[in-house]
């Protein structure tokens, strides 16, 4: 039998891969990546509440967070491109100008 | 059999989902990392359908596989960047590891705390008379969050140009 807890015990399963990529990862695309995935694990929990809580709502927050993730992926990709053009690296170990 | 179709198709899809994103997140080559995340986003689009959100499993596949996915592979392609300093720093793996398996341990310790949640059950979503999902979908959207997503679509404008000047040849 499928209880709420599946759903979000799987959504913090996702949600703790994204986050041990964005740690792990020093290549910038694939931590990007690894944000979306959180993102995505936000959306199933949304969408488990919205199913158990019987309120359109959830999916409605579901198509917002896709449009913030599109519009970051747009703009932080744009950002890699223009890096890439002026240090020739996107690796964040190498990004290191303000000895961050 | 209803039931039994819905557990199988939660396990499939779960155990998809979470292999994907581990090899997502464990491959040295970002292009092998994009594909894997497109099996979990089809696997978790999968999820949606479970949890009675269709149009949302439709939008999942047509935004972040058709599209988000396509930008991360062009821009992969475009920089063909030379993915190291992955295994090279191992104290940084483990680390890194610890900190998201800690993390996932309080997670489902608060949410196992949480009686409600442990014992809910998925009954389904009890849509009005004669909606489908993406009628019911669209007369909550079109009415009463009208302006979150005209505020949503300003956003997208703004993401688009913000994009194009700062990829722009100066």
């Amino acid at each position: 039998m499928l209880t709420l807890a599946h759903y979000l015990v799987l959504s913090a399963i996702i949600f703790s891969i994204g986050v041990a990529g964005v740690l792990i990862r020093r290549n910038l695309i694939v931590m990007f990546m690894s944000l979306e995935l959180m993102l995505n694990a936000v959306n199933i929990n949304l969408a488990a509440f919205s199913s158990y809580l019987q309120q359109m709502t959830g999916q409605i927050f579901i198509v917002f967070v896709m449009a913030v993730a599109a519009a970051e992926a747009a703009v932080g990709l744009a950002l890699f491109i223009s890096l890439f053009r002026n240090k020739q690296t996107i690796n964040a170990d190498e990004i290191n100008t303000m000895r961050g | 059999m209803n039931e039994i179709f819905m557990n199988v198709g939660f396990w499939v899809l779960g155990i998809t989902a979470v292999v994907a994103s581990l090899f997502m997140v464990t491959r040295e080559n970002p292009v092998h990392s994009a594909l894997w995340m497109l099996l979990t986003f089809f696997a978790v689009a999968g999820i949606f359908i479970q949890l009675d959100a269709e149009y949302i499993a439709a939008i999942q596949v047509m935004v972040y596989a058709g599209a988000i996915l396509v930008l991360y592979m062009f821009v992969v392609m475009l920089l063909n960047p030379k993915s190291t300093g992955f295994i090279k720093v191992p104290a940084k793996v483990i680390l890194g590891s610890v900190v998201a398996l800690v993390l996932f341990l309080q997670f489902v310790m608060t949410l196992m705390g949480t009686g409600v949640i442990k014992s809910a059950q998925m009954s389904g979503m009890n849509l009005p008379e004669g909606l489908s999902n993406v009628k019911a979908f669209g007369a909550v959207m079109f009415t009463q969050y009208i302006v979150p997503f005209e505020v949503a679509s300003i956003l997208l404008l703004v993401a688009m140009i913000g994009a194009i000047v700062i990829a722009k040849k100066d």
